[in-house]
């Protein structure tokens, strides 16, 4: 009885699979799938190398000193960072007092209230407070920026595939969209002539569908200007803001490498240790 | 228990035999996961993934009770709560990245355990109740994975829950009242998060009961081997400890090196970025997936495409939503019928040279292919394959088992393990 | 993986000759494992010292090295339920006390426990400094809980020393207790001027938290 039903509810699925099947194929023929740009334009992020790449990478934390400058100079008029603290930045390799100082002087303030009337205000930040919003809240973000909304950078290069990447590609990606061409030699707009970008959007063939709200943010050399005296070219600020953002994203990654090592290490001397307890307990059972 | 050979727990001293007369504990771990235990002498590596999954379950509760003690189940700060455990919690970023990649290597070790079991007929006579019970777990981890992936509140969570409690909406006259009850809404929300917590707190207990009765049924005609030929003998076993303890200590070292690899050098390897993007009930991201372990069963739910109805009138009595949804189910479902389709008297897929051609050529590539094609978008290769697979996945159980089952004419077997072992028959064989 | 190899390869492989009897290895296990015999085990017991020694030790070592595992592990477990960072960084603060009128308290939050400031009068200080120290639960004189020049400002803990209630006297109106300080309602005790235990059950003092004038008016506590 269990097997009869058993073979009916088999041949019921197993054939209306079947009967699916066919009718992916007859549809796949009658109606094909259309090519789209952006499955023919995306393009997958650049191959850029960091000093924290694989298992011993460690920050550089000159280089994550240079990507928050960039970060508070360029994109923090727009992208917040909120679950990074001041205090954080203990670890960029900033003493008690430069972190003081930071949080005093970041441009925008922490919302507040004022101890006399109790009313709305803003205080500069201390070293406990979350690196403040440019933004009061999401209605305000988008009023000021065409209806798009900055996403939030804290975590960017993990919500990203292959984040740090995809950062400094997007940033690096802006092309005139006039006679561009991919890698196969096709030419964007006489292959998808509807894909000229819209009013108000960019184009940018390392985001998703080509067209992204964010005008070039770093356009030319020295946006900003170093403090440790390296040359600002678009792709160092790139490259750094991309090792700060992955900074942000993971800020435990060193410990998170060196505890692995460790125990790693443990575990190989345990395994070997197991390994020979084992075979001299079965010395003498052949099995 | 059923070996008149197993060693019998000898207390010594005072304290051993004041314990043993009034609580004798000691006495059922020797007989469980002691010397006490007979076990066959040829058990081979794939044996040692049930004591594996043991350690997997006590993993994710032991980090799983201490991620409570951060995490709060609220929609505006469940995300930003898993993040404070990430960034400000002692060795805070361990633990959860450790229970996340622990949920995975816990499904890693039950699916090889599950193959051991379905290779070797582990599910035969006289071990039905063991499947059962199996399976019955395996259910219970699915739920609990489910609802654990909600709890971060980020995009995929959230529109997971969306999609799997959407599951039940397809069940005619009931179904959305009954995913709203589920849901306590219309959408997943505060209410939802709430009982989703409660309930991935509570199951894993669950769990960790209906192992015990897994592990007592288990007890009774005692564990299965390789040739699939009963104990004859006290020669055919080795008792549990020392020998297979040592054997899963060192089983245990490698497992914990695969798991240490992946949780400090690649935690995010086997998660998805969309994740790590606050739950946004306004915006689905491109392309939903669920985690990598139930990407076979997602691929069952996607593959049904058309209606069953009568031709020609455009009347439908199952919708392709209701049949992806009764397939995905009775896919696993149909385990626990295994015992009664498999009908062979021959356990081990090593003496059934049909069998086992069905199973390397067949179940494996097929779950491989649903596995991979159940992450993909849903393109028309993609879909052809997954409706192949899927095909072939019903057909094995359902039909070709009890049909191989029947005309199958299995290879000798040999009269008892120590002569699979020794080579030597039974009469000289010595230990 | 496959018995029937192992089956067909018995021929090839010549059985190997244990090395020394395991019995000695599982003697040596006696009292792990719950009392295995070699006898039990079907094995003759010949005795053979080095042996012993040498697999006894393999054996100790790795159940040794897995509990310092364990240990290693149990460390990450513990240790996060210690304060974390972002509970430390507020582990200090800074409090203007320029509007606090003389005679006047406020309570603030520090680490999550009030903390009471309070601007003493003239009169107070000198009552704190009447008493005799020696005859005092908990001998402290008034200089010994503020700061130098500013004995006038005194910010101790709001948390009465016997079972942690918050004592009264900080807020206009409520009760100072007898000695005109602060007055635990929980158990009655009361504290004088200085906040030092004058009378009832509390062992100590109000607690005096670490602090520092940074400016003229500004206090940091912590």
């Amino acid at each position: 009885m269990v097997r009869l039903v058993a073979f009916l509810v088999g041949l019921f699925f197993s054939g209306m699979l079947l009967i699916g099947l066919g009718d992916t194929v007859i549809k796949a023929i009658q109606e094909p799938a259309q090519p789209t740009a952006e499955h023919e334009f995306h393009e997958m992020p650049l191959a850029v190398s960091f000093a924290h790449d694989g298992p011993l990478g460690k920050f550089d934390r000159g280089q994550l000193q240079r990507g928050l400058k960039v970060y508070s100079e360029v994109c923090a008029a727009c992208h917040s960072l909120k679950l990074v603290a001041f205090r954080d930045f203990a670890a960029l390799g900033y003493n008690e007092e430069q972190v003081k100082a930071l949080a005093k002087a970041w441009k925008t303030e922490v919302p507040s209230i004022n101890p006399e009337t109790g009313e709305a205000a803003s205080r500069p930040a201390i070293p406990a407070d979350k690196i403040p919003s440019p933004f009061a809240n999401e209605v305000a973000a988008r009023a000021a920026n065409n209806n798009a909304l900055p996403p939030d950078l804290s975590l960017i290069t993990k919500a990203r595939g292959d984040g740090t990447a995809y950062v400094y590609s997007l940033l690096m990606g802006y092309r005139d969209q006039a006679g561009y061409k991919n890698a196969e030699g096709q030419e964007l707009l006489k292959e998808f002539p509807e894909a000229a970008t819209p009013a108000g959007l960019h184009f940018n063939p390392w985001f998703a569908n080509l067209n992204i709200a964010m005008a070039n943010p770093i356009a030319g050399d020295d946006q900003v200007t170093y403090d440790d005296g390296t040359k600002a070219t678009k792709a160092q600020m790139a490259r750094d803001v991309s090792a700060f953002l992955t900074w942000t994203a993971e800020p435990k990654m060193e410990n998170r490498k060196s505890a692995g090592w460790a125990a790693l290490g443990f575990l190989i001397i345990f395994t070997v240790l197991a390994w020979m307890s084992y075979k001299t307990i079965w010395a003498d059972k052949k099995h | 228990m059923s070996f008149p050979w197993a060693q019998e727990y000898k207390p010594q001293g005072t304290v051993s035999k004041w314990v043993d007369e009034r609580l004798p504990l000691p006495r059922l771990v020797y007989n469980a996961v002691g010397a006490g235990y007979p076990v066959p002498r040829n058990l081979n590596y794939f044996w040692n993934f049930g004591v594996l999954a043991g350690v997997a379950l006590v993993i994710q509760i032991v980090t799983g009770i201490v991620l409570a003690m951060h995490y709060y189940a609220s929609v505006d700060g469940a995300f930003n709560s898993v993040e404070h455990i990430m960034r400000d919690v002692n060795a805070g970023w361990f633990l959860r990245y450790a229970h996340m990649n622990g949920a995975s290597f816990f499904f890693i070790v039950v699916y090889i355990h599950i193959f051991r079991g379905l290779f070797y007929g582990s599910y035969k006579a006289p071990r039905e109740m063991i499947w059962l019970l199996g399976v019955t777990i395996f259910l219970l981890m699915m739920a609990t994975a489910f609802m654990g992936y909600v709890l971060p509140w980020g995009q995929m969570s959230f529109w997971g829950a969306q999609v799997i409690t959407g599951f039940f909406s397809a069940i005619p006259l009931v179904g959305e009242p009954l995913r709203q009850l589920l849901l306590g809404g219309f959408a997943p929300d505060q209410a939802a998060l709430n009982r989703f917590f409660s309930l991935h707190y509570l199951m894993p207990f669950v769990i960790a009961g209906v192992i015990i009765l897994h592990i007592w049924a288990l007890h009774i005609p005692g564990s299965s081997n390789p040739t699939g030929v009963s104990i004859k003998g006290e020669q055919d076993t080795v008792p549990f400890h020392p020998y297979y303890t040592a054997k899963d200590g060192f089983g245990l070292g490698i497992f914990l090196i695969f798991f240490v690899a992946v949780t400090f050098f690649a935690p995010n390897m086997l998660g998805h970025p969309d994740n790590y993007i606050p739950a946004n009930p306004l915006s689905t991201p491109a392309h939903i997936v669920p985690e990598w372990y139930f990407l076979p069963f997602y691929a069952i739910l996607k593959a049904f495409t058309v209606d069953f109805g009568i031709p020609f009138t455009g009347v439908i009595i199952i919708e392709a939503k209701l049949m992806g949804v009764l397939a995905m189910f009775g896919s696993i479902l149909l385990l626990f019928f295994l015992p009664w389709l498999d009908t062979s008297p021959v356990r081990s897929g090593h003496y059934r040279p049909l069998f086992r051609k069905f199973f390397w050529f067949g179940l494996i590539p097929c779950l491989v292919l649903l596995t991979y094609c159940g992450g993909k978008p849903p393109y028309t290769q993609w879909v052809i394959l997954s409706q192949i697979a899927a095909a072939y996945y019903f057909i094995h159980f359902l039909i070709i088992l009890p049909i191989v089952s029947r005309i199958e004419r299995p290879l000798p077997l040999p009269n008892s393990i120590t002569e699979a072992v020794t080579g030597k028959p039974l009469e000289t064989a010595a230990a | 993986m496959s018995t029937v190899k192992k089956t067909k390869s018995t021929g090839k492989k010549p059985v190997k000759a244990p090395k020394g009897p395991a019995a000695v290895a599982l003697n040596a296990d006696k009292a792990t494992s719950g009392g295995i015999t070699a006898d039990d085990l079907g094995v003759e017991n010949n005795d053979q010292a080095p042996g012993v020694r040498r697999r006894d030790f393999i054996h100790i070592a790795t159940v040794s090295f897995a509990g310092v595992g364990a240990a290693a592990v149990a460390m990450p477990l513990v240790s996060q339920m210690s304060a974390s960072a972002d509970v430390l960084a507020l582990a200090s603060i800074e409090v203007d006390v320029a509007a606090i009128q003389t005679g006047q308290s406020i309570k603030t939050s520090w680490r999550k426990q009030p903390v009471f400031i309070r601007n003493l009068t003239p009169a107070e200080v000198e009552e704190a400094n009447k008493v005799d120290v020696g005859g005092l639960r908990d001998p402290q004189t008034l200089a010994d809980r503020t700061k130098p020049g500013k004995e006038n400002w005194l910010i101790t803990l709001g948390v009465c020393t016997h079972l942690g209630c918050v004592p009264l006297g900080a807020a206009a109106g409520e009760v100072k207790g007898e000695y005109g300080g602060y007055f635990c309602p929980c158990h009655g005790s009361h504290y004088d001027t200085a906040a030092r235990i004058r009378k009832g059950p509390a062992p100590t003092n109000l607690v005096v938290p670490e602090f520092a004038f940074i400016s003229d008016t500004v206090v940091k506590i912590g």
